[in-house]
């Protein structure tokens, strides 16, 4: 008998192992989509605004950790002990390893209950927000004050992220209210597509980017490679960021459900960047490289509501349309006046939504007006509590660069330097 | 002496130097331009939204040469640079009052 539990003891400790390693690179795959928000938009916006975009996202990702790790894991899993420990000042330099996780013993006396580290699961969840936020960044590139966006990455990765992210993954009202969204098509990507949304329509337009009789002006971004590699990376990254989201990987029927969202992220972004290859060649009879990879975007998040019910084909086609959706949103936003560089709040936000009324499709569990309350609850409080805190840096420090810094480059006067000193000429 | 100044097709510019070196030219400058003429812009398109391109990227090259061989480099840049479309560019002679080597001091035809 004894024998007996030695073994199964080593098995759960075996599988405990597994499902936190498991956690772990999923969640080093979402820390590297880091890369992918940053090269997109370092590709996406001109030459001269280049070193500030880069200054911005690396700035970004690590105010994001240390909120995240200071009061927003706390926030938005209030039982958590890994949250309790973060928040706690008596053990900053001692103690700190260990007292924060589960025990031997209570694992094993759990009987597979606790199947991983409560450290890899804050791993998994601090790299989640440093996305929401990253979503910001391109929306309000080339014009925006570098302080001023940091002062508001504070905040939302701080507050305004982890309430929201508390009412579904936290056990919260939407939760139990029944509302679907596995990886986060809403609480991440919607998420920080309204928190763009506010700060651009606070921030307006680049300069020249409408015409005095309110004609679009296309404002080329500098380097394409860059931003097909972003592309790329955040493809990668999105197996992190879905296939994680599984949250266990030691058993078979778990192991087949990481495999088949995998599969169906995948086809989701194939299935996006077709759609929308095929819209812009026939709309503006050009294959338009930078709307084929929002297109590619736009399935990704579009499928992360729920990418383990649908079929590969299913997940084709939902990525596919929202493919189609972020062009066309892409040309109504800026037909607004609503001067967004890259494309986020079309393709975090109109995809996101997108993705979450896709659930219903496949998802049996999910009513279509917990989807649309789900919807409208999480844009109406970060949308309104981004445009208030907007509002307020606004009033204290302002968001707007000199419209002399915005025409030289915001790279000279935030960073003191280009980031191609040998080529860049102001336009 | 003339200064012969050409504005040509990039392209073309391995072609031209090739073609100007068989008629004796030892030396020229090039630097890379942009400009308009009948050829005018051309119109690109960024996320759905097109724009104008109004200055077309064009080599210059200045070449000073002697009085006896400036008629044949002319033909040669001609020759070499024509594709028979528009934008193939244009040249423009000028008299050329004295030029100097740096290195030795030479002047005149000695120099070019």
């Amino acid at each position: 008998m004894d024998e007996l539990t030695a073994v199964s003891d080593r098995l759960y400790e075996v599988s405990y192992a597994l499902d936190t390693l498991y956690f772990l690179l999923m969640g080093a795959l979402v820390m590297w989509m880091a890369a992918g928000f940053t090269m997109l938009e370092a590709g996406l916006v001109r030459a001269k605004n280049t070193a500030e975009i880069l200054t911005k996202n690396v700035g970004l990702y690590s105010i994001s950790c240390i909120m995240y790790m200071l009061c927003g894991y706390s926030v938005m899993y209030p039982a958590d002990p890994a949250g309790s420990v973060f928040a706690s000042v008596g053990n900053l330099f001692a103690g700190a390893v260990g007292a924060a996780d589960h025990s031997a013993a209570d694992v094993l006396a759990s009987g597979g209950g606790i199947y991983y580290s409560a450290l890899s699961d804050f791993f998994f969840q601090v790299v989640f927000v440093a996305t929401a936020m990253s979503i910001v960044s391109g929306a309000v590139a080339e014009r925006m004050k570098l302080w001023s966006f940091f002062l508001f990455a504070i905040v939302l990765t701080g507050f305004i992220y982890p309430v929201q992210g508390f009412w579904k993954w936290g056990g919260g009202w939407l939760d139990q209210l029944g509302f679907q969204d596995y990886a986060g098509s809403g609480v991440v990507h919607l998420c920080g597509a309204s928190a763009a949304l506010a700060g651009v329509l606070l921030l307006g337009p680049r300069k020249g980017k409408y015409g005095p009789r309110g004609q679009v002006q296309a404002i080329p971004g500098c380097n394409l490679p860059l931003a097909t590699l972003g592309t790329i990376i955040l493809w990668l990254g999105w197996f992190g960021f879905n296939g994680g989201s599984e949250l266990r990987m030691s058993s078979i029927g778990s192991a087949n459900n990481v495999a088949l969202v995998f599969v169906n992220t995948n086809m989701a972004a194939a299935g996006g960047l077709v759609a929308a290859l095929l819209l812009a060649r026939t709309w503006f009879g050009k294959a338009d490289l930078t709307m084929t990879l929002n297109g590619a975007l736009a399935g990704l998040v579009a499928i992360t509501a729920e990418p383990l019910n649908p079929s590969p084909l299913g997940a084709t086609l939902i990525g596919g349309v929202g493919g189609l959706l972020v062009v066309a949103s892409i040309i109504t936003i800026d037909k607004h006046r609503i001067d967004d560089p890259v494309g986020a709040i079309s393709v975090h936000g109109v995809a996101g939504i997108w993705g979450l009324l896709a659930v219903l499709l496949s998802n049996g569990d999910a009513r279509w007006w917990v989807q649309l309350v789900g919807i409208a609850s999480i844009f109406a409080w970060v949308f309104t509590l981004s445009l208030a805190f907007w509002f307020l840096i606004r009033l204290a420090v302002g968001l707007r660069v000199d419209e002399e810094h915005e025409y030289e480059g915001v790279d000279l006067h935030e960073c003191g330097l280009e980031a191609y000193p040998e080529f860049t000429i102001a336009e | 002496m003339k200064l012969i100044t050409a504005i040509i097709k990039p392209f073309k510019l391995d072609d031209v130097r090739e073609a100007i070196a068989d008629v004796g030219v030892k030396g020229i400058t090039v630097t890379e331009v942009k400009g308009f003429g009948r050829q005018r812009g051309h119109t690109e398109l960024y996320r759905g939204a097109e724009y104008v391109v109004d200055f077309l990227p064009k080599a210059r090259i200045e070449l000073a040469v002697a009085e006896d061989i400036a008629e044949r480099v002319i033909e040669a840049i001609v020759e070499a640079a024509r594709t028979g479309k528009i934008g193939d560019g244009k040249i423009f002679v000028t008299e050329l009052e004295q030029a100097i080597r740096i290195r030795t001091g030479e002047t005149g035809p000695a120099a070019v």
